[in-house]
């Protein structure tokens, strides 16, 4: 019998403390100290607390903590050490689209998120790529032009 | 294109993007409790008892009686209760708070305590409200005899909806007290609000007991301009009383149900027409303010100062009034009480240039202000007003004039329509505010190793302040950006630059920053320390503003922009969709144009938003309906497609570089492109905003009728 759920945590096998049913978000912030994943609604609504499980993007509010099991999970401060995070805060630095910067560890992993499925994206599909992410700073055109931009200069990343 | 507009690398871009930027949220500190305000479950009423289960130990409850000073929040005035004194007068008012360890513990206590209220009937519709906050009215001409001798006068009435700011970061402070000082930290637009008013909360004596801290802020839009004030005295007291740092950060539902929106309008205007000419125009607008008065005097003098839009009119009365009603209390909002008066002169002179024979758009050209005109207020637009270049520059764009003419006659199910609209934000603190009021004061202090500081209380709410202000200096000084250090602003630090808000910060802070940096560059010793200080002066050309009769400049100059919206409609489903949108700004010289595009094409999202699907109302007990993200709605990323912005280039001579008063300026104009882009889908006259898809059903059904 193991004390804890198991998880891999940006690349390292964690155990957890947590409840089955407790929300990942809460986990990965007050657990782990993950602040950089953001709590907007925790109704699923906002996308600010995504995460990536299994390479998807998930809102971690809504991911009970008993379904991850053996799962492997990134956060934006495990993502932050990637090249592919590099082209895309390049990309996003370009246009300035960091505003308030609340939503935007969650919008970059939706970014990734998109680009892992599919390297070029028109703009149509890089809109509904991130349509489950809301911003209400930048209007959204910064953020696609950047996507726009990592998947240009980050050619062959993705 | 002047180089202080070339883009550079945002200054919080690192920390921001990689998620090592700490949010009041992420902050935790040593001995922290949580705490969790119990509210008020009905809309009107007095409080006959309270309940409170036993507490477990460690838990505390903090209310009225523990305030030192007195228990109202200055804002403007002083009517908001910290906390209740046993009436209840909107649902979500805050009763008291429960501190202690665990945050589900703190949420048990809550569900378990028990009040009893006496409910009284609750006034909800703000055209029923007998107390009046604020009246105020100003006459121009004489609009008594154009009315007596006009060939016919059209009346119409426009209502528009509450707006919710749906900032990411909901609402948070800290607090602390620690040696006889009061400490507060968390997400604010204006420390030196929160200041004053934990000062008399506290009963502090002298201003060094208290001290206030701005965190990162995940976007306010005005939402934190007077809420904060409210929320940091509650956990200044409650961390006075536990001897322990005090969190309250509030749940979205909370924070929708208990913080401020963008009020609810109800405005009548009539036309007086003279040889199809209009001759006279009178404006009487109602603002409903909720159960307290925060900043609604400010908002409604803005509101009214726009009654008439960007046209010169020589017969004007314009009277307002804010009513209470018991409802939560609106406040600041991006636009600051102009989008209701700009939706409803819009859309009013839409439907005059139809009762004269004539389309909207050479009928409100033929009105537009000019520089050297007498404003409504008989001030003086003393500057250059660029509408020519911004309509030349969009309609080019849009294609406005040949659209408007092929959508008048369609047929089919599919209907396209396009609507445009034009507005003005006036920049700064509203008449003589920053000179009597606010009294800014900006320093910078350079340091022995040649880096200098910037010392205002200014702060970053995504607006992108830290950089603009920063690339004022450097660019002044001569230096490497590198060599500019800017923090968020901490009241022990920081002077009284005013507050975050009125697109104040560039033009005004900004400037005296310029100034600051320009005294420093004269006097500047290598590897010595140095410090400049610098204080408001106000622009000697404005015509003194009188509170009292509403007569002279309003504002020192205006900002302006063109918007246009193109929709299609489903005739048989009543769904839109917005299929372009155009946006020309004047904001004078941009200070940098990827913050300044980011800056014009949120706050047009925002507008279309308030023009469409962003709908709130107040059910019959007086609680908020829409108070999830599920039920209130804003634009994702899929809502407009196409939205294009641009800017022309008019320097003003009193801001730092020629830039002025941006961040409200885009959030004015969106909602009347948008229902004038229905009107012309559907062929008939729109009085509403939001205009909602149920809102088209009607319309279409009456259509078929």
């Amino acid at each position: 019998m193991s004390n804890g759920i198991s998880f891999i945590l940006n690349g390292e096998k964690v155990v957890s403390k947590g409840k089955s049913g407790d929300r990942l978000l809460d986990i990965l912030r007050d657990e782990f100290n993950l602040t950089g994943t953001k709590c907007g609604c925790k109704e699923g609504e906002c996308g600010a607390c995504s995460v990536l499980i299994d390479g998807k993007l998930a809102n971690s509010c809504m991911v009970a903590l008993g379904s991850i099991v053996d799962s492997e999970v990134v956060t934006i401060e495990g993502y932050s050490r990637t090249k592919r995070f590099q082209v895309l805060s390049d990309a996003y630095a370009e246009f300035s689209a960091v505003q308030c910067g609340f939503c935007i560890p969650g919008m970059v992993l939706a970014s990734e998120a998109l680009l892992s499925k599919n390297p070029h994206p028109n703009e149509s599909e890089i809109r509904e790529g991130i349509s489950g992410n809301l911003c209400r700073c930048t209007g959204y055109n910064a953020i696609v032009h950047a996507i726009q931009t990592a998947s240009e200069k980050g050619a062959g990343l993705w | 294109m002047d180089s202080i507009t070339n883009s550079i690398k945002k200054r919080d871009h690192d920390p921001k993007i990689s998620g090592r930027a700490k949010y009041v949220d992420d902050l935790r500190f040593e001995g922290m409790l949580y705490g969790k305000i119990l509210r008020s479950t009905i809309a009107c009423g007095i409080i006959k008892g309270i309940h409170i289960p036993d507490l477990p130990s460690g838990y505390t409850i903090v209310d009225k009686n523990d305030v030192p000073g007195v228990n109202f929040v200055h804002v403007v005035d002083d009517d908001t209760p910290v906390f209740s004194d046993g009436t209840v007068n909107y649902v979500g008012e805050p009763i008291l708070m429960v501190v202690g360890e665990d945050q589900k513990v703190l949420k048990q206590i809550l569900s378990e305590i028990i009040v009893d209220y006496e409910e009284a009937e609750p006034v909800l519709d703000m055209m029923k409200s007998e107390t009046v906050f604020y009246h105020y009215g100003y006459t121009k001409g004489n609009p008594e005899k154009a009315f007596r001798e006009a060939d016919k006068i059209i009346d119409e009435t426009f209502h528009t909806g509450y707006q919710e700011h749906v900032y990411m970061e909901v609402q948070g402070m800290i607090g602390f007290y620690e040696n006889g000082k009061s400490i507060v930290r968390g997400s604010m637009q204006c420390p030196y609000y929160v200041h004053t008013a934990v000062k008399k909360v506290m009963g502090a004596q002298t201003d060094q007991e208290v001290e206030v801290i701005q965190e990162e802020m995940g976007g306010a839009f005005g939402g934190k301009e007077d809420y904060p004030s409210i929320l940091g005295s509650q956990v200044a007291v409650a961390a006075k009383k536990v001897g322990r740092p005090v969190k309250c950060v509030l749940e979205r539902e909370e924070d929708i149900i208990c913080t401020s929106k963008r009020h609810p309008a109800t405005m009548r205007y009539r036309a007086a027409i003279k040889d199809n000419r209009v001759a006279a125009i009178q404006a009487d607008v109602v603002y409903n303010c909720g159960a307290y008065t925060t900043l609604s005097p400010v908002v409604l003098q803005r509101g009214l100062i726009g009654a008439t839009g960007v046209y010169t009119f020589d017969n004007i009365r314009v009277e307002g009034k804010g009513v209470k009603t018991n409802t939560t209390p609106n406040g600041a909002f991006r636009g600051f009480g102009g989008p209701q008066t700009f939706f409803a002169i819009e859309m009013f002179m839409n439907h005059l240039a139809k009762e004269v024979g004539s389309d909207p758009l050479p009928f409100k050209r033929s009105y537009l202000s000019k520089q050297g005109d007498i404003t409504a207020t008989n001030g003086k637009y003393h500057f250059y007003i660029p509408m020519p270049e911004m309509l030349e520059k969009i309609l080019k764009a849009s294609d406005y004039e040949q659209k408007y003419e092929s959508y008048k006659r369609q047929t089919g199910r599919y209907r396209k329509g396009i609507g445009l609209s034009m507005v003005y934000h006036g920049c700064g603190f509203t008449g003589s505010g920053e000179r009597d009021m606010i009294k800014g004061v900006v320093k910078l202090h350079k340091n022995v190793n040649n880096t200098v500081e910037i010392l205002t209380a200014g702060t970053d709410m995504g607006q992108g302040l830290k950089t603009t202000f920063s690339k004022i200096v450097a660019k002044r000084l001569e230096i490497p950006i590198d060599q500019i250090i800017i923090r968020n602003p901490d009241t022990d630090r920081v002077p009284n630059s005013g507050p975050t808000a009125a697109s104040r910060s560039l033009m005004v802070v900004g400037r005296l920053l310029d100034k600051a940096a320009l005294k420093l560059k004269e006097c500047w010793v290598d590897e010595e320390e140095q410090e400049i200080t610098e204080r408001y002066v106000h622009p000697d050309f404005v015509i003194p503003w009188d509170l009292n009769t509403f007569q002279g400049d309003a504002y020192p100059d205006n900002a302006w922009s063109v918007n246009v919206v193109e929709v299609e409609v489903d005739t048989l489903t009543a769904v839109s969709k917005v299929i372009g949108a155009w946006g020309v700004y004047d904001v004078g010289t941009p200070i940098d144009m990827a913050i300044i595009q980011g800056q014009m094409q949120g706050g047009f999202l925002q507008g279309i938003g308030y023009g469409s699907i962003e709908l709130m109302d107040v059910n019959e007990k007086g609680i908020i309906r829409n108070n999830t993200l599920s039920d209130y709605i804003i634009p994702t990323a899929m809502d407009v497609p196409h939205l294009e912005t641009d800017v022309v280039n008019f320097p003003y001579i009193e801001g730092p570089f020629g830039g002025k008063g941006a961040g409200e300026l885009p959030a004015v104009g969106g909602a009347p492109a948008y229902v004038s882009a229905m009107e012309s889908a559907l062929g008939k006259n729109l009085y509403k905003t939001p205009f909602s898809q149920e809102d088209a059903m009607k319309i279409l059904e009456e259509i078929k009728k």
